[in-house]
């Protein structure tokens, strides 16, 4: 095995464990590095920059952050040592180190080093802004053939699985006084002013660490080392009651009375794969909290300039950070270019490290004082009002040219020096990170002091402290912290005690900081110096706001979708307010005036996995199974889910196709006797002395006059007057009453009742209970489904003239004490039998057993589709879709004229649904007899009434079937004026062709209705 | 994500409640006095305010009834419950 050393591993120092190495692979080459370093700070300890390439122009990029702002350094990791787990866009920075860890650059081809993509950038000129939108108005050939095609394979970022997720990932929902985002120096004091006062405590910090910047600055507390104070005061975390600590934990989103999300990675760092057998991958917290200390800290912010993306040109206070707390040196030979006092801390760190510091270049004419002059005392060059204009190099920095800037700064069009270096040290300042803030609802103001924006107004119970509040020097981070750790305590509820807010610290005021948006060259020479990005994830530049501007975009959310700004998964974090910047100067408008984009949640990627959590599979949504269930599995069913419930959709002999089932089940049901499961439907138990009243103004029918042991059809609407469901109801008693609904609109039908009930009419003497999973119901039906039921019910006389049609009557079936309804679906002689649910599979058997020798078949919901519509009788859902009124579907019958009132009433006589046009509910025969038109086709006129194209649609088909009765296709329709045109020809159109049907009237079968008394035709 | 404070159950959170949109819109009582403007008003126009808006929501993972709730379009914040019938509060500040 070879590979590489840690070449630029200082010899000590750092956050990191000596003792325990870490090999690991990038991009198959086997390397080294020590727990506690990051995938980015091992490579850079190896002396590797370039990591990826980037996604439009495919230029090589490095690592140019040391936390969740890094644009660049994506890369997929187990690609090829855990295909099921793999994951694309893993951010090199927040990848802890763990042994044996494989990952690869993502989006390059054929490799890194040599990627066919990069001639993209030879064509960077014209793929400026909008250039996706522009493209899509070619010619359709070419976007689909050609464009398309290649924008599919360069875009994108990394490789999906192909296999399920073998890991598990959680949830879990907690409660808290006081949620304390961020535990660098602010939130670390904030969490203890807010500790042992009895309020529950939360702590989530997105590292591993606790510390923040302490851990990446030479700073002191209280005379105690920063590393050291931090690690005090979780330790003083730990030994808290009521104090949950929770590293490795994003808050990925901010949401309203204070309900946050948080990403937990809770064995990422063990590595992938059976590292942790037991444990989940990921933890996704709900978290609701009385007050919110936010203390997320700020980003520093890159410089924009020509070629500003080349690999080793790195944020000045991530080089820093490198130096401090992994021991790393980024580069040898060093310039830092910067626009503030703060960023010269880091060029004296890697100077006193042994790196040759050759310049710092500052924007500005006056710089502050105490900095500069630490620099010159240490030998180094300060260049004032001085910009780099362009670098050298391709894989990595190789110089830097400075210019002077002119009066009107811009810079003067050539080179004042050109220095060699392989590591560019940039900062543009500081911006808050105002994510979550901003994602509560809280308003941002531009602070031209901190060249930043900062927040301003809250929306929700939370409080700011530190960086991410503007308060950048740490004395200031840990006062602020610990008194808004200790109001949050208060407004709780809680005492926090005698707060300490005074925090001895030496450091030195390197608040100056002076816009610097872009370091433009004169004018005719923006382009002779390289592309100077903003977005360097998305390949935005400098030049693309300024021509979106040309193109007459203003608004600062339309800059940033047409030039894709902040995009991905950089979410704002390091491109945005260089945008907003570069965009206000093309206006002409002060940057209060331009305005923010919009911040959206997640704050870093959260994955589709840990947002399911356990809801997978079979967990995904239950599945609701009658207690005759395991009948229809034995008997082979195929099911199908009508809601959540699992419905036998047909029962397959051997060798079967569907087809030939269903026309089986069919034939049974109208020659011999079928049995169906109609367990499903919803029933509703309704009593009170005002029921009749109550169904009397929620059908479109009367309901005063049904007697006891009676049932009736029904219709409801609502107040629009379009049909919302059906169902029949029967009069148990005085004061009772059973309904029954269509299977998937059971809950919506009781959530309609209820309204009513309780919010217009509370005066009804009425209550509702569901009683669905209290019923099974086993319906038999067909011309020998009496002979059945005399055998079910021995010794009671439920013979069709016994027994009339439309009434029900309690009877002891198979031993069973039953209710049993005479209503017909199917258009057959039909008897639905209730029993209480856990007797319903033993009435089943019994109902099975009764019937050998006259050919009792079980048939599932196609069939018992196919005999309905047969009869003409509508599914709410499949001939409706909430635009027919009963009298479209040809129901005049049902609806009374005599109410004074019901739900929907008033609507029926509204202009556009009294319209003789509309559409009405008709048969359809197709005059080729096989056909079986396609549900939803749409019909049209043929002949000579036929208009020239755009044709008109006549109306469209809403059920059809093979019918073994009728020997024939045949299809329920909704047709314009159609009950006024039966016998017309109209056209079906099909994608292979028109086809000729007539229209005819819905009932097909059995217009006498005999058959529903056992008198078969 | 909402917290709603159902009058009869507490504090709860959104998933358990079901939204009734506009509140204080009764039905009328004779719909046929109604015009048909009149009728399609009622029927279809409701008020979308930026600010306070009284709207209805239905406990209906819970206890199953409807009550009035006071919220805020703007910062979604819940600034009043009160029960079907009452009056509504004065929003407060």
């Amino acid at each position: 095995m070879t590979g590489r050393t840690q070449d630029f591993r200082l010899p000590k120092g750092g956050v990191i464990d000596r003792s325990r190495s870490i090999r690991f692979r990038f991009n198959g080459q086997w390397m080294g590095g020590y727990s506690g370093d990051t995938l980015a700070s091992a490579l850079l300890a190896n002396g590797v920059h370039l990591v990826g390439r980037s996604m439009k122009y495919h230029r090589p990029r490095g690592i140019m952050a040391a936390g969740a702002e890094d644009p660049g350094a994506l890369v997929q990791r187990g690609l090829h040592d855990e295909p099921a787990r793999t994951d694309p866009d893993w951010r090199a920075t927040q990848t802890a180190l763990v042994d044996g860890l494989e990952v690869a650059t993502i989006g390059a081809w054929p490799s890194l080093e040599r990627d066919m993509g990069a001639a993209m950038g030879l064509a960077s000129r014209v793929m400026g802004a909008g250039f996706y939108y522009k493209i899509m108005h070619g010619s359709r050939w070419m976007w689909e053939h050609v464009q398309e095609p290649l924008i599919r394979r360069a875009a994108g970022f990394g490789d999906c699985p192909d296999e399920p997720d073998p890991d598990v990932y959680d949830h879990r929902h907690v409660h808290c006084e006081v949620l304390v985002v961020g535990a660098g120096p602010a939130g670390l004091a904030a969490a203890v002013a807010a500790a042992r006062s009895g309020a529950r405590v939360i702590l989530a910090e997105q590292d591993e660490r606790f510390g923040g910047n302490l851990l990446g600055r030479r700073r002191a507390i209280d005379g105690q080392d920063g590393v050291d104070w931090a690690a005090a005061m979780e330790a003083r975390l730990r030994a808290s009651p009521d104090v949950r600590l929770l590293p490795r934990t994003t808050v990925v989103g901010y949401y309203d009375t204070n309900y946050l999300v948080a990403l937990e990675r809770v064995t990422d760092h063990l590595g992938l794969g059976p590292a942790a057998p037991g444990r989940p991958r990921q933890r996704l917290w709900h978290i609701r909290a009385k007050r919110v200390v936010l203390a997320t800290g700020a980003h520093e912010r890159p410089l924009v300039f020509g070629d500003n993306d080349r690999p080793g040109i790195m944020l000045a206070g991530a080089a820093q950070t490198y130096l401090r707390r992994w021991a790393v040196l980024p580069g040898r030979d060093v310039v830092l270019f910067t626009n503030n006092d703060r960023a010269y801390e880091a060029a004296l760190d890697l100077h006193a490290a042994g790196a040759t510091v050759r310049a710092i270049v500052d924007s500005r004419e006056a710089p502050g004082a105490a900095m500069p002059a630490a620099a010159r005392a240490a030998g180094i060059r300060v260049m004032t009002g001085c910009v780099v204009g362009g670098t050298s190099g391709t894989r990595r920095v190789t110089g830097a040219s400075i210019m002077k800037r002119s009066t009107h700064g811009r810079a003067v069009p050539y080179a004042l020096d050109a220095l060699p270096c392989d590591l560019l040290l940039v900062s543009g300042g500081l911006s808050p990170v105002v994510h979550l803030f901003s994602q509560s609802g809280g308003k941002l103001r531009y602070d031209p002091d901190r060249v930043a924006f900062v927040p301003d107004r809250s929306a929700q119970a939370l409080g700011n402290a530190g960086a991410c509040n503007g308060t950048f020097d740490l004395a200031g981070c840990l006062s602020e912290g610990a008194a808004a750790g200790a109001e949050a305590v208060r407004l709780a509820g809680f005492d926090p005690g005698a707060a300490r807010t005074s925090f001895a610290v030496d450091e030195p005021d390197a608040s100056a900081v002076a816009p610097l948006w872009w370091a433009r060259p004169a004018e005719g020479h923006e382009h002779a110096w390289g592309q100077p990005f903003v977005d360097f994830q998305n390949d935005t530049t400098a030049h693309d706001i300024r021509q979106a501007v040309r193109e007459g975009f203003e608004s600062v959310e339309h800059v940033k979708r047409y030039t894709l700004t902040g995009f991905g998964t950089d979410q704002g974090k390091t491109a945005n307010i260089n945008a907003i910047g570069i965009l206000a100067e093309a206006l002409g408008r002060p940057i209060p005036e331009v305005g923010t984009t919009t911040f959206r949640p997640p704050y870093t990627p959260v994955t589709f996995a840990a947002m399911a959590g356990r809801d997978r599979g079979e967990y995904l949504d239950p599945a609701r199974l009658t207690a005759i269930h395991d009948r229809h599995v034995a008997l082979g069913a195929m099911f199908e889910d009508v809601g959540q419930w699992k419905r036998p959709w047909y029962y397959p002999r051997p060798g079967e196709t569907m087809h030939q089932a269903v026309a089986r089940e069919c034939r049974a049901a109208r020659e011999a006797v079928g049995v169906l499961d109609a367990s499903t439907l919803g029933k509703i138990d309704i009593q009170g002395p005002d029921a009749a009243e109550f169904l009397n103004r929620v059908y479109t029918n009367a309901w005063s006059k049904l007697e006891i042991g009676r049932v009736r059809y029904g219709v409801m609407c609502r107040e629009d007057g379009m049909v919302f469901d059906d169902g029949t109801t029967a009069r148990i008693d005085d004061t009772r009453y059973l309904m029954t609904t269509t299977t998937g609109n059971a809950a919506a039908v009781l959530d309609h009742l209820e309204d009513y009930l309780q919010t217009e009419w509370p005066d009804l003497r009425v209550r509702l209970t569901s009683v669905t999973e209290q019923w099974a119901t086993v319906s038999i039906a067909g011309p020998k489904a009496g002979i059945l039921m005399g055998r079910l019910a021995s010794g009671q006389d439920l013979s069709p003239a016994a027994f009339p049609f439309m009434t029900w009557r309690p009877a002891i079936v198979a031993g069973l004490h039953a209710r049993v309804f005479r209503i017909s679906f199917t258009g057959e002689l039909q008897y639905e039998i209730n029993v209480p649910w856990h007797q319903g599979g033993a009435l089943w058997d019994a109902v099975m057993c009764a019937g050998v020798g006259l050919g009792i078949t079980p048939y599932g919901t196609e069939t018992m589709h196919v005999l309905r519509a047969e009869k003409g009788f509508i599914i709410v859902g499949q001939e409706t879709d909430g635009t027919q009124t009963p009298l479209d579907l040809g129901m005049d019958w049902i609806v009374s004229k005599k109410k004074p009132d019901f739900i929907g009433q008033r609507s029926l006589t509204r202009p556009d649904t009294a319209r003789a046009d509309r559409k009405q509910l008709v048969g359809l025969l197709p005059k080729n007899k096989r056909l079986v038109f396609p549900e939803g086709s749409q019909i049209v006129e043929t002949g000579a009434s036929r208009r020239p194209p755009p044709v008109p649609m006549l109306g469209f088909v809403t059920s059809a079937y093979w019918s073994p009765a009728l020997d024939s296709g045949f299809a329920l329709a909704l047709v314009a004026g159609g009950r006024g045109r039966i016998g017309d020809t109209v056209a079906v159109a099909l994608p292979s062709g028109e086809q000729a049907a007539v229209i005819c009237d819905p009932v097909m079968l059995d217009r006498e209705g005999a058959r529903r008394d056992g008198h078969a035709a | 994500m909402l917290l709603i404070e159902c009058p009869w159950c507490g504090s709860r959170e959104e998933p358990e409640f079901h939204y009734g949109g506009q509140a204080h819109v009764a039905r009328p009582a004779d719909p046929s006095a109604l015009s048909d403007a009149d009728w399609a008003a009622y029927v279809f126009l409701r008020d979308n305010p930026k600010g306070v808006f009284a709207e209805r929501w239905c406990h209906s993972a819970g206890c199953r009834r409807w009550f009035n709730v006071l919220r805020d379009t703007v910062s979604h914040r819940v600034l009043a419950v009160y029960r079907m019938g009452e009056t509504p509060p004065e929003a407060p500040r």
